[in-house]
Formats: C-alpha cells, structure tokens, sequence
C-alpha cells in the first residue's frame, strides 16, 4: 500500500488536465509511441472533436522513484460545472489532487470550486502553474494568485508545460513524496467507492472503483449498497491504456469490475461496493443520487420516428445515466419525451450524441428548470412543473417557487460593473464581492437557476470579453412570481413554444421571441400573424409577410442541372422542418428563446 | 433537332450583377476561340439530326468581329448538318452596334439579335455599370429594329432604388419600338458578386421581393395588354417568335454548349466545361478533360421536368412523365399536385399541368415542393 499513489487532475476548464495527462503518461512510459494522441484519456469522439472532457477517466502507471516502483493511479476529470458530482465522486477516491492552473489565466471559477471539493475530502493539494511557455503567460503574478489562494510557499508551486513537458519530473516527484499513501484495512470487510462507469457495448457496464478497504477479488459475490444489487465479480482488473485483469484489487488500489450488468443505472457513481455476505457496515459518504437541473423536450422531426427515438434513448441512458427522460405530448409536436440534464452543456452532448449515434434528427424544446406550484386547493402538496404545460391555470394557482442556485464568477476589475448589471438583469442578489489580487474579483450573487438557462452564458462571455468564468451549486427553492408565456402561430397556440418567465419579464421576453421566431421562421406561401400571450392577453404580435417571389430569374446558359440541386435542397430543407397546422418551423425556432438578445 | 450554343467568356466591364463566366482579358480571345473550334471538331459526332439553332451568348459575342462570328457559322455548317431555316442568334450589347456592323453580321448567317439593353434609365445603368448609357441603349435599338425583323431585348427589373415607375417608363419605351420578343429578368444578388458585396457593406439598399412583384406584375399587365405571350416566366413574345434556343432549355431537348463553361444536354447526360479560360485552352490544346457531366436517374429527369415545365405556358406534360420517365412518376406528380391545384395556383387539363397567372412569381418555390427526393 506504501507504494500506491492516488491523485486526481482538476483544473477550470481548457487549463490543460487532459493534457498534462498525456504528458505523465509519456513520462512514465505508460504509452507506447504508437498509441500516444493529444489528450488521449478523452477517447469518445465527442471530446475529441471538441476537446473537452466529459467523462472522467482513470488510468494506472508505474514509475521507479529513488529505486522503488510505485503505483500511481491517475484520475482526468472534466472542468465543466455540469459534470461537478462526478469530480467530487472522482476526488473522494483520492488523497491527492494536482490543481491545474493556467499561467496566462490564473484562477478561475472552476479552480475554486473544486480546490474547496479536495480540501473537503482532506486532498493533498499540489498546484502545477501549467502553460508557462505561453507568451501571454504570467508565471509570477500567477503564482502569487496560487499562494494567496492555497496559502502555501511559492516553492511549492510547480512551473510546467504540458505542451513542452516542463516540470513533469517534478510533478511526479512531487506526487510520490507529498501525496499520502492510501490508508485502510486489508482485513475489514470490502468497502470500495464508485467514482465513475463506462459503457461498453459487448462487455456490459465497466464499473471503476477504488478499494477504500478490504480487498475485491475475481468471482467474489459482491453488493451495491445504495441500489441492494447483488451481483458477481465476472472480472476484475487494473486500468492500464488496455485493462489488465487480476485475481484481486487490495486496499488503496484502484481498478474496474465487470459484472454483466447492461444498464448503467444500476451503477450510480458514489455508491459503495461490499461483500454481499460479509458487508461493510458502512456506506461511504457523500453519495448523492443525481438529479437533473434543466429539462427540456425532445420530439422526432418525423412523427413516425417515436418508437426509434425511445429505443435510441433507452440505449443512450444505458451509457449515460444521468440521463432521464419521460414520455410527454405536445398537440404541436405529438409524441415524445421530457428528458432531465444536469445542465446546458449536457442538453447539448446528449442532443449530439442522438444525432451522431443513432442518427436520429430531433427538435429540443425550449429548456426549463423545475418548479414547484401550490394550488389555492391544496397549498400543502407541491406539484412538479418540468413542463410548461404542468403550470396550473392561474385562476387556481397559489404560488410558485423555482429552484435558487449560489452563482460564483471571477472577473476582472473592470468589467464588475458590466458583470454585476447582468447578474441584476437575470434577477440575482449580490451577496458578495472579494478581491482575489487587485485586478481580478469574485462576485457571488442568488440567483435564480432559470436564468441561468436563458441565454446567460454567452452573455456573460460578451459583457466580460470572455474574462469571465462561472460556476455555480444549487441552494434551494424560492418562492416567485412566474407566468407563462405562449406562442400563437396563425391563432393557433404551440405548446411546444410556451415559457415560463418571470412576469416582470414578461412583455419584453414575449416581444422578443416574437421578433426571434419572425426572423427564424421562413417565410411562407400565406402570412403568419405571431402572438405572444399570457393567458388569454395578448401581450405581443408581429406578421411574417407572405413570400411574394420564390422564382430565379436565369437560367444560366442551359444549366438545369444548377438549378434542379438549388431546388432539391429547398425541398430538403422543408424536410427538416416540423409542419403544425400549415406552418413549417424550423428546429432553431423552438430554441429560440435561449438566444433572444443576439 | 438540337442546338448548339457558343459561349464567348468576353466583356468590356463586369455588371455589378452578374455571376457569368466571362473574363475582361481580351488578350486571351484567340486562343479561347481556337480552342472552341477544335471543341466543335471533336464533338461533332454527338449530334443526331440537324441543327435547328445556333446561338452566340456569353459574355459578350458582340465583341467579336463578323468574320470570327462568320467562322464558327461555317465551321458548323461544315462539320454538322444545319437546318435550312436554322435560327442564328447573336446576344449584343448596345455599345458594340453600328451600322456597319449589323450589315457585316447578317452578311455572315445572322438572323435574330438579341440585345442586352437592361433599362432606359442612365441612372440605372450606371448603378449596374453597365458599359452603355440611355443615348446608346435607344439608337442601338432603332437600328436593330430597322435592320432585323427577328430579335429579342433583355430588361431588368426590381432595381433597388428605383421605382415601378421608373420600370414602367422602361417598358413602354421598349414597347415603343415593337419588339417582337422581350425577356426581362427580376435583379438577383449573386454569390461572390460586386452587388452582394456593395448589399453586405450597405453601400446600397438590398433588393426587395415585393418590389419585384409589383414590377413583374406590371410586366405581365402592360406585356398582356399589348399582345405578347408570356410563354416563360421570363420570356414574352409576339406569335411565332419564341426563342427558339431558350425553348429548348425547357422542353428538354438536346443541345450542345461550346465554350469554357458552357452546359450541353444529350437527352440523359447534362455535361458542363470548366469555367476559367486558360483551362479550357490549355486542356483542349493538350487533350485533357475539360468538363464534367452527370447522367440524370429518372428522379433527375422527373424533378427537371416538373422546375422547367411548370415555368412555360406549355405546362409539365402528364403524357411525357409517363412516357418517358414512368407511370409511377405521373402518379406522384397529381398527388403532389393536388393541394395547389385547390388552391388555384395550379391547374390542369388532360394532358397538362400549368401554373396560374398568379402564382406564376412563385413556380420554382412550387416547383420544388413538388420534386421527389431519394428517400420517398
Ligand atoms: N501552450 C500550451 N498549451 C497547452 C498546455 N497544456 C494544454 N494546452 C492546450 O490547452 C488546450 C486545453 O487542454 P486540455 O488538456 O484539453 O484541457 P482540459 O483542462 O483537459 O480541458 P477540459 O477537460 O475540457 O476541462 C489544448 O488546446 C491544449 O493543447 C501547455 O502547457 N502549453
Ligand atoms: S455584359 Fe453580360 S455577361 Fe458581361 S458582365 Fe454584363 S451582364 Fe455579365
Ligand atoms: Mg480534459
């Protein structure tokens, strides 16, 4: 056990984790050439293609230090807030966390909230200042940022460059020397932490774990605490590039488990592994069973395609289970599903992933978060509003209350004043602002998590000029004052449009997504009146005018061929649209409130 | 009966507009020509039947002197069997007329001109930087008109900045003169063209589809009213002086395009030349490939049918989907068809289905929803 070493990367967002990765990985010669990639953890193509980190992912090395082999057991995790549980599960398998930051960024939201994660776990913490070999890096102020927010010695601080492969050395020195050796009980009962699982489609769901006590081995009858599955450990091992199966995984190691389970909600990351006739009397702390923050509709653009959509999702959730979904329908759109994310970023990967895996179009309707209303009937019995269409009539409604979140974002001095005029637009309260160093500030405001929703982070990025990052935690629900807001196209309401605001916003957000959907929907063979309402009211209106020409004048020296394509991909394009009652709309539409203020 | 269309890539000066291939390199000229001669050596053998017409478009073929233009037309006549009464026609820009000049071209087989005066008003054709003025645009047609019996003008409408009453004024000086055919064409913004950029820099106004209505509404009225037939959306003519070439293009038959970007169409296979001078010269020279062709599947050939026959007063021919394409293509088409013919904008007789009088501006957007795609 002495000579395991259990570290996680955590850094914001694009400070170079996964890169740093690869570079220990190089070090250590954990890689052949041949199998060496940029940011080679991140192996689906969606992180690839958009160098990101969704999942977290492990990977063991060996490395002779001072003529002593050890075990390091390495963890990437993903920067972004959506995928927040999952960094804390990953941290609580750890002693030790390198805190990535970037010497031309310095400190960040995310550099915040999961340095407090490890320092809650009790980590070791070893700040790496990464990407000095940048021109725009400031290795000296960042490192003082580092010190004033760790309150460590500046020589601990190590300068590195993931992309030279600078200070690996002692980065790995560093992990060996500071970072405790796992502690535990080779004897107690097995107690082991889930931190992340994987889909694989031949092998099943591929748990990965960390033996916090006891010891698991091949064939053993093992129990989910949280679940109560009972299943056997068909296959065990350590995570090499390829696994590497073993007889057992002691104490402080870490490894995977294959069980034959096919659906990956029966693994819920933070759930404890024990012995099914030997348990452990104790679960590990700090599991949590995830729940979604934004919910959104997700409809076939052909009616016909339900059954192929429901199989595609099943199968989705099989690999990712935070994903959730229900069926609903929409008297615009027909059948489909009212699905739960964590959050914008994963809306959008499960969006892609539908697209690209399964080859299924979708329209998404506009996300919401969810509420709780109270009927004047019985205002002791909260009712879930996940969709618009659940808000109750308001004749009978007593009152709403919407989930609150602690927004945190650090900026620079001069854009405070921009920042905070935002936040105030979005309905936050300032509850704090700190100086980090004299140029940049920490501001954290309430705020309501729907508005989060709306168009805030790009936003967010323009009021700032991109100096700006943003994390936040949910703190609660709070009671509001919410209408919704409906669409009419051609007199006719489209429920798939409606959105619940809050009604001080009301008139300029029916406005505006009156003005959006006049530009987004094409224009068609008959004019289309647009209304917004509130209940009955009208509270907006606008005319898409009728297309009056729709006919190229030339037809250039005899080329049909031209011609016949331009008008074959105009049909093409009507396609793509979904038809409620004779208007064509395109799937941006129904997105088209997140983007009202472009 | 096919036709064969030269394409001549030369202006003096590009129109704001304009998105065909030609090139203001005028040194280029004689090896261009040379090598669309040896094109209509080597493809002479493509053409069954006579040669009903013969067309010189570009560009500007005005450029070329008679005996460049007497060339080719021999050429032709030699190497291809042309029909007795074969329409020869010359596509001319006002500048390039004189006296002399449409002596010398009807001495060498020209018989219908064509000319691109494009509007009478100075300010218009300044705005498109067109190379002749008002002055120039009334004489050249005068003479024209004295000297040919047969020939077309070409107009522009929906010129942003100017009025129906501008277009008006344009059109009763055209029909002052008599014309026997007029195509006029609404203004389009090109990709990759000087007005899509002088739009995008708001250096001037865009171009409005209801102005182009109104002014095409106009063209239809005044054109109705002094006896043309509108037997193209752009295209109107006197009777028995349709185009005979731009026919073709709409009727599907078959034609041959010579000249660096040129189409040409056997009945199955559309071909296409590269669209840059010195590649076309050089790969005739050294015998390489100069162009590209496609081969339409019957779903190629059902959706052309329906975008060209849906344009002409002649209407998509129910007979020739079923004939020549097949039963099952007929039967899509009625389908489709049906809610519009309730609509008024279409409608049928036995043997054909039109387009309305007044759902004419929109027939390619009709067109297409009546197309069949791969996956039906
Ligand atoms: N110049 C330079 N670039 C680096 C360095 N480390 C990482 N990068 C670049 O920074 C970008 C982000 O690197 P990643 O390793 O994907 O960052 P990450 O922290 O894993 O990102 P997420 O997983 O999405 O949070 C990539 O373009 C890297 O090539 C470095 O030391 N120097
Ligand atoms: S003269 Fe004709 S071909 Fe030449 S640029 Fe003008 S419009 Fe185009
Ligand atoms: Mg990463």
């Amino acid at each position: 056990m002495k000579h395991i070493r259990n570290f996680c990367i955590i850094a914001h967002i694009d400070h170079g984790k996964s890169t740093l990765a690869d570079r220990l990985l190089d070090h250590t010669g954990s890689v052949t050439d041949r199998e060496k990639q940029d940011q080679l953890l991140d192996n689906m193509d969606l992180e690839r293609e958009r160098g990101i980190t969704i999942k977290s992912h492990a990977i063991q090395m060996e490395y002779v230090y001072e003529g002593e082999t050890y075990v390091l057991n390495l963890i990437d995790t993903p920067g972004h807030v959506d995928f927040s549980y999952e960094v804390s599960r990953s941290i609580a398998a750890c002693e030790g966390a390198l805190l990535v930051v970037d010497a031309a960024q310095s400190i960040q939201a995310q550099t915040i909230s999961n340095l407090y994660l490890a320092l809650e776990n009790d980590l070791e913490i070893i700040p790496v200042l990464n990407k000095v070999d940048l021109p725009s890096a400031n290795p000296e102020e960042v490192t003082d940022d580092i010190v004033d927010l760790l309150g460590c010695k500046p020589e601990e601080v190590i300068p590195a460059s993931a992309k030279t492969g600078l200070g690996i050395a002692d980065i790995l020195k560093a992990i060996i020397e500071r970072v405790p050796a796992p502690e535990g009980d080779p004897s107690a009962p097995l107690q082991a932490l889930v931190f992340d699982s994987v889909y694989n489609p031949f092998r099943g769901v591929e748990t990965y774990f960390r033996v916090m006590n006891g010891e698991i081995k091949k064939g053993q009858n093992i129990k989910f605490v949280a679940t109560g599955k009972k299943y056997d450990a068909d296959e065990i091992g350590t995570l090499k590039l390829k696994q590497q199966p073993k007889q057992k995984i002691s104490t402080g190691d870490v490894g995977y488990l294959i069980t034959g389970i096919k659906d990956a909600r029966e693994v819920k990351v933070g759930d404890t592994i024990t012995d099914a006739a030997n348990p452990t009397t104790q679960a590990i702390a700090g599991f949590e069973d995830v729940k979604p923050m934004v919910f959104a509709g997700i409809y076939p653009v052909d009616t016909e395609d339900f059954e192929e959509l429901r199989s595609s999702m099943e199968k989705l959730q099989l690999n990712d289970a935070s994903l959730v979904f229900a069926p609903e329908s929409s008297a615009a759109l027909g059948f489909g599903f009212r699905c739960g994310f964590l959050g914008m970023l994963h809306m959008e990967i499960i969006q892609e992933r539908l697209e690209r895996e399964f080859d299924m179009t979708v329209i998404t309707t506009v996300p919401n978060v969810s509420y709780l209303a109270y009927t004047t009937k019985e205002p002791e019995t909260p009712l879930i509003v996940n969709n618009p269409s659940d808000l109750p009539e308001p004749s009978t409604l007593s009152h709403v209350e919407e989930p609150y979140i602690k927004a945190t974002i650090i900026t620079k001095a001069d854009f405070v004043g921009n920042v905070m005029s935002l936040c105030i637009d979005k309905r936050g309260q300032i509850t704090g602002q700190t100086y980090l160093t004299q140029d940049r500030v920490e501001l954290t405001f309430d705020m309501p998590l729907a508005e989060i929703v709306f168009d805030f982070y790009d936003r967010l990025k323009t009021v700032s000029k991109g100096y700006a990052s943003f994390d936040y935690s949910p703190i609660g629900m709070r009671t509001s004052k919410l209408v919704r807001v409906d669409i009419l196209l051609n007199a006719q309401p489209v429920d798939a449009l409606s959105a619940l605001v809050h009604f001080d916003n009301a008139y300029d957000i029916g406005k505006k997504m009156c003005e959006k959907l006049k530009e987004l929907i094409p224009r068609q063979q008959f004019d289309i009146p647009i209304q917004a309402a509130i209940g009955a009211k009208i509270i907006s209106r606008e005319t898409i005018k009728a297309l009056r020409k729709d006919v190229t004048a030339k037809c250039y020296g005899g080329d049909i061929s031209r011609k016949r394509k331009l008008l074959e991909k105009q049909k093409k394009g009507k396609k793509r649209m979904r038809q409620i009652g004779n208007v064509e709309i395109p799937q941006q539409a129904f997105m088209a409130v997140l983007k009202l203020n472009d | 009966m096919s036709g064969i269309y030269l394409h001549i890539p030369f202006c003096k000066q590009a129109c704001h507009y304009c998105d065909f291939h030609f090139s203001t390199r005028l040194k280029h000229l004689e090896p261009v020509l040379g090598a669309m001669h040896q094109e209509l050596r080597d493809r002479s053998g493509e053409v069954q039947g006579e040669v009903a017409t013969i067309y010189f478009g570009g560009g500007t073929p005005s450029l070329l002197k008679a005996d460049q233009i007497g060339a080719f037309i021999s050429a032709i006549r030699k190497q291809y069997t042309v029909k007795d009464n074969a329409e020869i026609t010359l596509e001319a820009n006002p500048d390039d007329l004189d006296e002399s000049r449409i002596q010398a071209w009807k001495q060498v087989g020209i018989n219908r001109l064509s000319l691109g005066i494009q509007s009478f008003e100075e300010e218009e054709l300044r705005w498109m930087n067109r190379a002749h003025n008002q002055q120039q645009a009334h004489s050249a047609l005068a003479l024209m008109a004295q000297h040919f019996d047969n020939y077309s003008i070409d107009l522009i409408y929906g010129i942003p900045g100017s009025s129906p009453e501008q277009w008006e004024a344009t059109l009763n000086t055209a029909l002052g003169y008599n014309p026997p055919h007029i195509s006029a064409y609404a203004l389009t913004v090109e990709e990759n063209t000087a007005l899509e950029h002088m739009i995008q820099t708001g250096k001037s106004p865009d171009v409005s589809d209801t102005r182009a209505e109104d002014d095409f509404k106009i063209l239809m009225q005044r054109l109705d009213e002094a006896r043309y037939q509108h037997y193209e959306i752009s295209n109107f003519a006197r009777d028995g002086y349709y185009s005979k070439n731009n026919s073709s293009y709409w009727l599907g038959k078959p034609y041959l395009g010579i000249g660096p970007s040129a189409h040409s169409y056997d009945g199955r296979t559309r071909r296409w030349n590269v669209r840059n001078n010195i590649k076309y010269t050089r790969a005739l020279d050294q015998g390489e490939s100069y162009f590209e062709t496609e081969t339409l599947t019957d779903r190629d050939r059902y959706n052309e049918a329906v975008m060209t026959g849906l344009r002409t007063q002649w209407g998509v021919s129910y007979h020739r989907i079923r004939e020549e394409i097949g039963p099952k293509y007929e039967n899509y088409l009625k389908m489709q068809a049906e809610s519009y013919i309730r609509k008024g904008w279409l409608f049928e007789d036995e043997e054909r289905l039109f387009t309305a009088r007044a759902a004419k501006f929109l027939a390619d957007g009709i067109a297409s929803d009546l197309f069949m795609l791969n996956l039906e």
